[in-house]
């Protein structure tokens, strides 16, 4: 079963399916959606026995891959997976279907808008998604890297909302600028490390690159990776994209395009540049606590719904800056489980949003009010992902943050503890968020609304089941994700080379294991 | 102290312990799940889930007892919650004389109100919702003394924390009950920050939070340490029960359904701080100062309660405050340690009892009063109710301590152990104990008389009280039963405080008076309060509020600590967040526009320009892509043929 090419096949299935669905007549949109979402579920299906075929304690990297590309720069479409990026796979494969069904209406009614150009850029989207993160040659990354963008950009710009054009160029324009950074650090590296783009030669040779090269390389991948998770202060393209973007779209943008950065640190920055990684580390850190804070403080002021769940998003990735340059097992494990649990959460924030928006035709939260009284399945759905973002026990973005303040309060109390401030914070956000929407009297302008009388859909049902039992058993029993991230993440940590420090405090009793 | 601390595991009947947690989590989750399809039978299963759970815990609690002394516990490994690295969190349960006296508690009194809301909750269209939060919480609440770690705790603690808000806001569409819900998750989370600091130092400096594990590493932490850890959990504490200064929130949330004042924020959730004290009781004992500060914020607390509530009008407003005075009581109790820690427990019990009694008996005059609160509205109610006049009757002689009802066993040996801390600080601790007695046996009798006795001031709609019905006062005489009978109970024999000795410990000093003597003042100073409260009210009070001098105004004003929070962090963080959404949008949105524009020289021009730029652009990476990918797909055709 290990040697199937899962990889190679996983890529180009959505490519494959996006070229059938968009030969599809516009006038048979219905057919377009369908194989759309049947193509995701194949997808979907492939994963989940690759997920099955992953040996957890086996090879760091596994289903690896490779055919000739350019022989001249030994450039190869070479494929592996470690257990970060297996996970990272099968979150783009539950959230895409489950997006396509979430986005079933968003073009209907709309003579300008093609459904199923729309749905062939969903799995577009899939297919740049999958290459992405299971490239395991960095030419080869770096050109995911820089072809994600497309899809995204005419989802936004040909498919959202107000401000979609504005915000399409600034999202594209941003993404570029650090793209340029990394081509940059991505030839650089060719040069110095031996003219092979191969990520585990690489490994080997980086060791001789010397330090001041060294820290400039990291430098150009890690301006590249903080615009795309995005780090303050380079994260004002993501409200603006995020709030001009179908919702469903948003939920695959915030959810798994923007962890393309985190995960590029984890799997490129700190393997490949150990020495700089620590030398960046603290200033990293500083901007990832700076992050949580303000993007938290950020999102309570914020108006327009889509916006608000964008900022949220800002303060989690701080949550996972914070992990993975703790350089802890606790804190890196807990940031690659944040970023799935955090797919999940916002995912499911954005879609449930979405679907409020399209009921009401707006997305400020001063034209909702007292919303619950019409939908209470809604509102509940609602309440729920707003209770996964702010991370409360029993979901599961929980346990990612708590592994991520623990992992890091070993090495860095002050900023475990500043952080930690971010829950207080998150739980504002949350809760003024459902009180101004579906608490309180009964905004009178929200019962003219029609379909605002309109509960949960059947259609609306399924979409956010799969995410919400996900959320739940993740929150009661993270282990079989927990188990598969982390010896990824302890043989990212040995890259670094640092280890975990011990319990400072010897007990009575000769020893403090369990 | 030195002794190490082990549970025994737990097996035969005792391995069952988790159907505790499980019985009433699946009951919430069916009627939660179920919908509308519930509504007809949906309360009926929430009060049989709760009462299965109480007839389970009462078996175990047998089955605990017939154990000998040494091995009286029992732990119970689930699953593997949390392996990473040298972190390892059990999802765990241990059943010990401490949380088996809070299962008793929960279940018990948690039966006898899920019962009387079976009435109350009658003509409500949200039942079936509100039992299945009603079952949420004593699940939750029951994972929080049932968990055998530190995080287990807080699983429990922030899911109780969850079901609170959700009953507090339960009918959400009135604006205050919404904004008294989330008041309370914030400052409750406020508190929360400080348990969830306390597990991070405990895992970085002894590598666990196992309860045996950390307890059994305290006296290798540093003096600093140990003070630290315990601020933290004391932080923690004070905002899950309500006490000085994240009390703010408890008295805001009887905007609720009065059957989750009774339960959760009267007998059973904001007692969890000093479940979470009691427990940690090897961590506090092990330094005076911390034991002083909480002592302090116990005694301090317990006066600010009995002011306030002295000027208060609304009979759930009162009850609230009397809450926050008496959680006061014992944060006193468990901040003098030794035997004060079973004295605490023992407070906490009688208190579920009378408190949760005397909240259903305000539940059942407002049901008869067109859900009137305010006292000065009320008087005489006596002829017209009957059996709620008699029980609340129990519940008022209990709280104010007089002898045999069981606030009198309760509160007594607190206030002589308080006298009993061996240095000065005796006299200024017991005194306030002292005083607070004398204080609450006055706003409770002025709220009692003005209730049900004197003559009658109803509105115009309320002309004519009525009696609840049995479903409702069924409960109430159980639990007025029950203050009698654990006065009997704990005035006989020292039973409790014997079953708690293993986990809390025991011992006591001397007072620094005659131990009759304080309890013959204690008598005096509450009879007195009694007295005065009923020569000034018996004759009935004034209908609106009268002016008043400097010291019943800040209490009307909960002693400005509102105002404080308002002005200090509210206020604040509104302009705070304000500043930095236009600094976010004009300021690093606009350097960063700016710089692109001056790249580009003009940012009109750019933004127009851009505009087909990147089109173009992007379609020309479009088209190289698909070329690139069909090269793959042709490499590879051709590879594999």
């Amino acid at each position: 079963m290990s040697d199937f090419p899962f990889l190679s096949i996983l890529t180009l299935l959505p490519l494959v399916g996006a070229v059938v669905v968009a030969a599809i007549p516009r006038r048979k949109s219905e057919l377009a959606k369908t194989v759309a979402l049947a193509w995701s579920l194949v997808v979907l299906v492939l994963s989940i026995f690759m997920w099955i075929a992953f040996k957890v304690g086996g090879d760091r990297f596994q289903f690896h891959e490779s055919y000739q590309w350019i022989p001249s720069w030994d450039a190869r479409f070479t494929f592996a997976a470690d257990g970060i990026a297996l996970v990272m796979l099968m979150l783009i494969a539950v959230l895409t279907p489950v997006v396509i069904l979430a986005s079933w209406h968003d073009v209907d009614g709309d003579d300008k808008r093609s459904a199923p150009v729309y749905f062939a850029l969903l799995l577009a989207f899939e297919f740049t998604m999958i290459g992405v993160f299971a490239a395991a040659d960095i030419f080869l990354f770096y050109v995911f890297f820089e072809v994600m963008l497309i899809p995204m950009y005419f989802i936004i710009g040909s498919f959202g909302g107000a401000r979609r054009q504005y915000a399409a160029v600034k999202f594209f324009l941003y993404s570029l600028v650090g793209g340029l950074f990394m081509l940059a650090s991505v030839i650089g590296l060719w040069v110095v490390g031996g003219h092979t783009f191969d990520f585990t030669h690489l490994l080997q040779s980086v060791s001789s690159i010397d330090q001041n090269t060294s820290r400039w390389l990291f430098l150009g991948f890690f301006v590249a990776f903080a615009i795309k998770a995005p780090f303050f202060p380079f994260h004002t393209w993501l409200p603006d994209a995020g709030g001009a973007a179908p919702a469903g779209a948003a939920a695959l943008l915030v959810g798994v395009m923007d962890k393309v950065g985190t995960f590029g640190i984890l799997r490129y920055c700190l393997p490949l540049f150990p020495e700089a990684s620590r030398w960046f580390a603290p200033a990293a850190l500083v901007l990832a606590v700076i992050g949580i804070l303000y993007a938290a403080l950020l999102a309570i002021g914020q108006n327009d719904l889509k916006r608000l769940v964008s900022y949220t998003s800002i303060a989690h990735f701080g949550f996972i800056g914070i992990g993975i340059f703790a350089f802890t097992t606790q804190g890196g494990t807990g940031s690659v489980l944040y970023m799935v649990n955090h797919g999940l959460a916002t995912g499911l924030l954005f879609i449930v949003v979405g679907m409020y928006v399209a009921r009401r035709g707006s997305s400020l939260v001063s034209d909702f009010g007292g919303a619950g009284k019409l939908t209470p399945v809604l509102a509940g759905v609602l309440f729920f992902a707003g209770l996964a973002s702010l991370a409360l026990p029993g979901t599961a973005p929980f346990v990612s943050e708590f592994l991520v303040l623990i992992g890091t309060f070993t090495v860095h109390k002050a900023y475990a503890v500043i952080a930690t401030v971010g829950i207080v914070l998150a739980a504002a956000y949350v809760l003024w968020m459902v009180q101004r929407t579906t608490q309180g009297t009964l905004n009178p302008a929200l019962e003219k609304v029609p379909a605002m009388r309109k509960d949960i859909t059947l259609r609306e049902k399924v979409v956010v089941a799969p995410l919400i039992l996900l959320l739940l058993l993740l929150g009661f029993y993270p282990k079989p994700v927990t188990d598969v991230i982390n010896p990824a993440v302890e043989a990212t940590m040995q890259d670094v080379g640092t280890t975990d420090p011990g319990p400072t405090a010897v007990t009575a009793n000769g020893g403090v294991a369990r | 102290m030195e002794q190490s601390v082990e549970f025994a595991q737990a097996t035969g009947t005792l391995s069952g312990i988790w159907l505790l947690v499980a019985i009433p989590l699946a009951s919430a989750a069916i009627l939660l799940f179920l919908g509308k399809r519930a509504d007809k039978w949906g309360h009926w299963l929430g009060v049989l889930a709760v009462a299965a759970s109480f007839v389970l815990g009462l078996i175990f609690f047998i089955k605990l007892g017939s154990l000998d002394a040494a091995h009286r516990s029992a732990e119970l490994s689930m699953w593997d919650f949390i392996a990473v690295g040298k972190l390892h969190v059990d999802f765990g349960l241990l059943f010990d004389p401490l949380s088996g006296v809070f299962v008793l508690l929960i279940t018990g009194v948690g039966s006898l109100i899920h019962l009387y809301a079976v009435g109350y909750m009658e003509h409500d269209p949200g039942r079936r919702k509100f039992f299945g939060y009603f079952n949420l919480f004593v699940a939750a609440m029951l994972l929080l003394v049932l968990g055998n770690n530190y995080v287990m705790l807080y699983f429990g603690w922030e899911g109780v924390g969850l079901a609170s808000y959700l009953l507090i806001s339960f009918w959400y569409n009135r604006p205050a009950a919404a904004t008294a819900g989330k008041k309370a998750f914030l400052m409750n989370r406020v508190g929360d920050t400080g348990l969830a600091i306390a597990i991070f130092l405990m895992f970085s400096t002894l590598g666990s939070t196992q309860f045996s594990d950390v307890f059994n590493g305290v006296s290798a932490l540093s003096g600093t340490t140990v003070l630290i850890l315990g601020l933290l959990l004391l932080l923690g504490a004070a905002g899950k029960s309500g006490q000085f200064p994240l009390q703010a929130w408890l008295p805001d949330a009887m905007e609720g359904p009065t059957p989750v004042s009774a339960l959760i924020h009267a007998a059973t959730m904001v007692t969890a701080g000093v479940y979470l004290i009691a427990r940690s009781n090897h961590i506090f004992s092990a330094n005076h100062a911390l034991q002083t500060i909480v002592v302090s914020v116990g005694a301090f607390t317990l006066l600010m309660g009995c002011i306030i509530g002295s000027a208060k009008d609304g009979i759930k407003r009162v009850l609230a405050w009397s809450t926050v005075s008496q959680i006061g009581y014992m944060f006193l109790g468990v901040g003098l340690g030794g035997g004060a820690y079973a004295l605490a427990i023992i407070h906490l019990l009688a208190h579920g009892f009378f408190k949760a009694n005397m909240f259903l008996g305000a539940g059942s005059v407002m049901h008869g009063m067109h859900d009137e609160e305010d006292i000065r509205r009320f008087g005489g109610l006596h002829k017209h109710m009957r059996w709620t006049w008699l029980t609340f009757m129990m519940g008022w002689l209990a709280i104010i301590g007089i002898p045999p009802l069981s606030g009198f066993f309760s509160k007594d040996p607190i206030i002589e152990a308080a006298y009993s801390r061996g240095d000065w600080t005796s006299w200024l601790f017991g005194t306030a104990a002292l005083l607070g007695a004398g204080l609450t046996a006055f706003y409770m009798t002025r709220l009692f008389v003005l209730t049900f006795h004197g003559p009658e001031r109803y509105t115009e709609q309320n002309k004519h009280p009525h009696e609840s019905p049995f479903i409702m006062t069924v409960p109430l005489m159980l639990l007025a039963l029950g203050s009698i009978v654990v006065g009997f109970l704990i005035s006989r024999h020292s039973a409790i405080p014997e079953w708690l000795a293993p986990v809390t410990g025991e011992g006591e000093h001397d007072p620094v008076m005659n131990k009759y003597l304080i309890s013959i003042l204690v008598l005096v100073v509450s009879v007195a309060g009694a007295g005065l409260a009923w020569a000034l009210f018996s004759k009935g009070t004034a209908l609106q509020e009268q002016p008043a001098g400097a010291v019943v105004t800040a209490a009307r004003r909960n002693l400005y600590t509102d105002a404080f929070n308002e002005a200090v962090f509210e206020r604040p963080g509104i302009y705070l967040t304000r500043a930095l959404v236009y600094l976010d949008n004009k300021g690093i949105d606009g350097l960063v526009n700016g710089i692109a524009a001056g790249v580009g020289g003009g940012s009109g021009r750019l933004r127009r320009l851009q505009t087909g730029f990147v089109r173009s652009y992007a379609l020309s990476m479009l088209t190289g892509a698909v070329l690139v990918v069909g090269a793959f797909l042709a490499i590879q055709l051709g590879w594999l043929a």
